[in-house]
C-alpha cells in the first residue's frame, strides 16, 4: 500500500480505516500538492486533450445549427419514435450529474470523511453533465427561439399558463433548480480555495483573476462558522433535491400510458442508475485526472474502492428492478406490458440492445464484489467505461423498444439515429470535457480547505504523533491534554 | 484618514491556538479576527462569538418558496385561467408538490447564498486586507487591535508566551476591508489590565 505505512506502524490500528491522506504531509505541503498544477504550464497532452474537446464540441455545434435550420425532421424521429437518442443521452447525462451530488451532499451528512478527496471534482462533473443534459430537450423543440415558452411568465395570449400538471414542466423546475444548487454549492466550496491561490498568486494576472474569483475572502473565524452552516444546509437540501431530480425524469415516463413506461418502480429504479453511472463517470475521470496530476496521495485507493462498492450496490439494485419488470409484465397479465418486454424488449428487432444493457450493467459489475478487483486500477477504469454504455443502452431500450412497436401494428417502425444527432451526443462530450479539462487546469481539483480538515485525524502523517501517544501511560496522556 | 493598529500574531498548529485564543482573552486584549486557512471546530466558542442564525433565514426562504409555488399554481389553475386538462380537478394538489418542492430548496439556496454573501461582504471584485499571505495556506492568524491602553510590546511578549511562531505590527486604514466583526460581537471576556501590573 502506502510508502509511510512501511516505515510506521501503529501497535492498535485500525486495519478496516486506511488513512484518506497518504504519505507525510503538513498543511503547506497540501497546499503545494493541489494548487501548483494551477501555476504550472499545461503538459502537452492537455492542449491535445482541450483541441480533440473543441473539435467535438464545434462539429456538435454544427450538428444543432443544421437541425435548427432544416428542422428536427433531419432526425430520424417519426410518428412512431418520438423520442430516440436526443431524450435517451438527456437522461444519461442528468443520471451521470447525480454522483456529483451524493458524493457532497449524501456523504457529508452521513459524514463519510473520504468525500473529500473527490468531492470536488465529483461536484464539477455534475454540473458539466446537467450542461449538457439541458442541451437535448431545448435543441428537441425545434423553434428554439420560443424556448421561453417553457417559463410562466405574464404573456399577452391570455396570460396562457404552463401546464403545472405535466411532467415535462416539472423538469423545466426540477432541472434548472438541479443546476442553480449544484452551482452555488460547488462555488461556496470554491471561495476559500480561490483565496488560497490568490494569496500564494506570484503574477499580477492571477492575483487579479482570483482575487474577483474568491469574492475577497480571507478565511475569518466568523466567515467560517456561518460557511459551515451553509454548506450543512446546502447539503440537507441538495439531498433530497437529488432524488427529486431522476424522479421526476423518471416520470415523464411513468406516468405516460406507453406499455414499458407506465410502472411505479420507476423513480427508485432510476434514480439508483443515475447513482451507478454517475460513479461510472467520476471513476473514468479521477482515475486519469490523479494519475495527470499526481494526485494519487488524496485520491487513494480506498477512494476507488468505496466508489466501486457504491457501483456494485447501485448497479445489483438496477439489475432488481429489471428483473422486477420482467416479473410485473408476466404477473400483472397485461398483454401490451407482455408483449413489449417479453417480445419487443427481450426478443425483436432491437432485442440486441437489451442484451447489451443486462450484461453491461447487471452482470459485469459482479466482479466488485472482489476485493482485488474493486482495488485495480485497470479493472475499474474498464468496468467504469462498460458501465456507461450499458447506462446510456438502459435509457435507450426504455425509450426506444416501448416506442417501436405501437400499440397499432400497422405504426410499427425501426429506428437508427441520423448523423446530426449522433454529431449532437459527440457535441455535449466535447462541452464536458471543454469544461473539466479547463477545470483540471485552471481550478483547485481537490477541497484544498477540507483536506486539511481531515488531515489530523485522517491522514498519514499525523501517525507519528499518535505512535508518541501509544508509549504513554493513560494518567501522562491525560496531564498532556489538559495542559495543553 | 484613520488608521487601526494591529499586533499579529501567527500560529502554526491549532492545537497551540486554541488555548492561546482563551489566555489572550482572559488578558483582556481585543482579539479582531483570528483567520484560519480551513474551518476550525470550536474556535469560534472559544472566540465568544455567538451562533450564526444562517440556518433560520434558510428555512424562511424555503417556505417562501413553498407559499409562492403553492399560490400561484392554485391562482392560475382555479382563478386566473381554469383550464380543462383532459377533465383533471382544476386543484390538483398532488401534481403541485414537484414544482412546489424545487422552488422552496430553490429560494432556501439561493436565499442563503445572497445572505451568507452580505453578511460575510463577499463579492466578485471585493478586495479585504490580509494580514498575512499564508492564513489561507498553513498559518492560524490572530490580529489583536491596538487601543489606547494596550502596549504593542507588551501584546507581542504576551503573543510569544502563548506560542505564537512569528509576530508583528500592522498598521491598516479603517474601513469595511477590515471586517464588520467587532460591531456585531462583544470579544471582552474581562476589562484590560497591564500584564505587568
Amino acid at each position: 500500500m502506502s510508502k509511510a505505512q512501511n516505515t510506521m506502524h501503529l501497535k492498535y490500528e485500525s486495519t478496516l480505516r486506511e488513512p484518506l491522506v497518504d504519505g507525510v504531509k503538513d498543511y503547506h505541503q497540501v497546499t503545494e500538492d493541489i494548487i501548483s498544477p494551477i501555476e504550472a504550464k499545461p503538459g502537452k497532452l492537455w492542449y491535445i486533450g482541450l483541441f480533440i474537446s473543441v473539435a467535438l464540441l464545434l462539429f456538435g455545434v454544427f450538428s444543432v445549427t443544421w437541425e435548427v435550420y432544416w428542422g428536427t425532421g433531419v432526425w430520424n424521429l417519426n410518428k412512431t419514435i418520438g423520442w430516440g437518442w436526443d431524450i435517451t443521452n438527456f437522461v444519461w447525462w442528468v443520471g451521470i450529474g447525480h454522483a456529483g451530488t451524493l458524493i457532497s451532499a449524501i456523504l457529508l451528512l452521513f459524514r463519510q470523511g473520504w468525500r473529500t478527496g473527490v468531492n470536488r471534482a465529483a461536484e464539477a462533473m455534475t454540473i458539466f453533465a446537467v450542461m449538457c443534459a439541458g442541451q437535448f430537450p431545448i435543441w428537441h423543440m425545434g423553434r428554439v427561439w420560443m424556448a421561453f415558452f417553457v417559463l410562466p411568465y405574464p404573456n399577452t395570449r391570455g396570460p396562457l399558463w404552463v401546464n403545472f400538471n405535466s411532467p415535462l414542466l416539472w423538469d423545466v423546475f426540477a432541472i434548472s433548480t438541479y443546476f442553480t444548487v449544484s452551482l452555488l454549492f460547488w462555488y461556496s466550496g470554491l471561495l476559500p480555495d480561490f483565496a488560497t491561490v490568490r494569496d500564494r498568486a506570484r503574477t499580477k494576472l492571477r492575483k487579479l483573476l482570483y482575487g474577483i474569483a474568491s469574492f475577497g475572502w480571507t478565511g475569518s473565524t466568523k466567515h467560517w462558522q456561518r460557511h459551515e452552516a451553509l454548506s450543512l444546509v446546502l447539503a440537507g437540501l441538495s439531498t433530497p433535491l437529488v432524488l427529486s431530480v431522476h424522479t421526476i425524469v423518471s416520470f415523464d415516463f411513468a406516468t405516460s400510458v406507453i406499455p414499458g413506461w407506465h410502472t411505479t418502480i420507476f423513480p427508485p429504479y432510476f434514480v439508483a442508475g443515475a447513482i451507478f453511472s454517475g460513479f461510472a463517470m467520476v471513476q473514468t475521470l479521477l482515475i486519469i485526472t490523479r494519475k495527470i496530476l499526481n494526485l494519487e496521495e488524496y485520491i487513494t485507493l480506498g477512494h476507488i474502492e468505496a466508489m466501486n462498492k457504491v457501483i456494485v450496490l447501485t448497479g445489483s439494485i438496477v439489475g432488481v428492478a429489471y428483473l422486477t419488470e420482467l416479473f410485473m409484465a408476466w404477473y400483472s397479465g397485461v398483454n401490451y406490458e407482455f408483449d413489449t418486454f417479453y417480445k419487443f424488449r427481450a426478443a425483436g428487432p432491437l432485442g440486441w440492445s437489451y442484451w447489451i444493457m443486462m450484461t453491461c450493467n447487471v452482470i459485469s459489475p459482479q466482479v466488485f464484489w472482489f476485493r482485488k478487483m474493486r482495488r485495480n486500477i485497470m479493472v475499474t477504469f474498464i468496468m467504469s467505461i462498460i458501465v456507461n454504455i450499458g447506462m446510456w443502452f438502459e435509457r435507450f431500450v426504455i425509450i426506444c423498444t416501448s416506442l417501436y412497436r405501437d400499440y397499432l401494428p400497422s405504426s410499427w417502425s425501426y429506428y437508427r439515429p441520423a448523423w446530426p444527432e449522433v454529431g449532437f451526443y459527440l457535441g455535449t462530450f466535447g462541452l464536458f470535457f471543454t469544461c473539466y479539462f479547463l477545470f483540471a487546469k485552471y481550478f483547485p481539483v481537490i477541497a484544498v480547505a477540507e483536506i486539511k480538515h481531515v488531515l489530523k485525524t485522517s491522514g498519514e502523517s499525523f501517525k507519528e504523533k499518535m505512535v508518541k501517544y501509544e508509549d504513554q501511560d493513560a494518567d501522562q496522556f491525560a496531564h498532556d491534554q489538559a495542559h495543553h | 484618514m484613520a488608521v487601526k493598529k494591529f499586533v499579529v500574531g501567527c500560529f502554526d498548529d491549532e492545537a497551540v491556538l486554541f488555548p492561546a485564543v482563551k489566555k489572550v482573552r482572559s488578558a483582556g486584549y481585543k482579539i479582531h479576527d483570528v483567520y484560519t486557512p480551513f474551518p476550525v471546530h470550536g474556535l469560534d466558542h472559544a472566540m465568544g462569538l455567538r451562533e450564526t442564525s444562517l440556518h433560520t433565514a434558510g428555512f424562511i426562504y424555503g417556505i417562501t418558496g413553498t407559499t409562492t409555488a403553492l399560490s400561484f399554481m392554485s391562482w392560475v389553475f382555479t382563478t386566473d385561467w381554469p383550464m380543462n386538462i383532459g377533465g383533471k380537478p382544476h386543484f390538483p394538489l398532488p401534481a403541485f408538490i414537484p414544482i412546489t418542492f424545487e422552488l422552496t430548496v430553490l429560494f432556501s439556496a439561493v436565499g442563503m447564498v445572497l445572505t451568507f454573501c452580505y453578511l460575510c461582504q463577499l463579492a466578485p471584485f471585493v478586495k479585504k486586507h490580509v494580514f498575512h499571505p499564508r492564513q489561507s495556506d498553513d498559518l492560524f492568524v490572530m490580529a489583536i487591535e491596538l487601543t489606547d491602553k494596550t502596549r504593542p510590546e507588551e501584546v507581542k511578549a504576551f503573543l510569544d508566551s502563548v506560542g505564537a511562531k512569528e509576530i508583528h505590527e500592522q498598521t491598516v486604514e479603517a474601513g469595511w476591508w477590515l471586517g464588520r466583526f467587532d460591531k456585531e460581537d462583544k470579544l471582552f471576556s474581562q476589562p484590560v489590565q497591564p500584564l505587568n501590573a
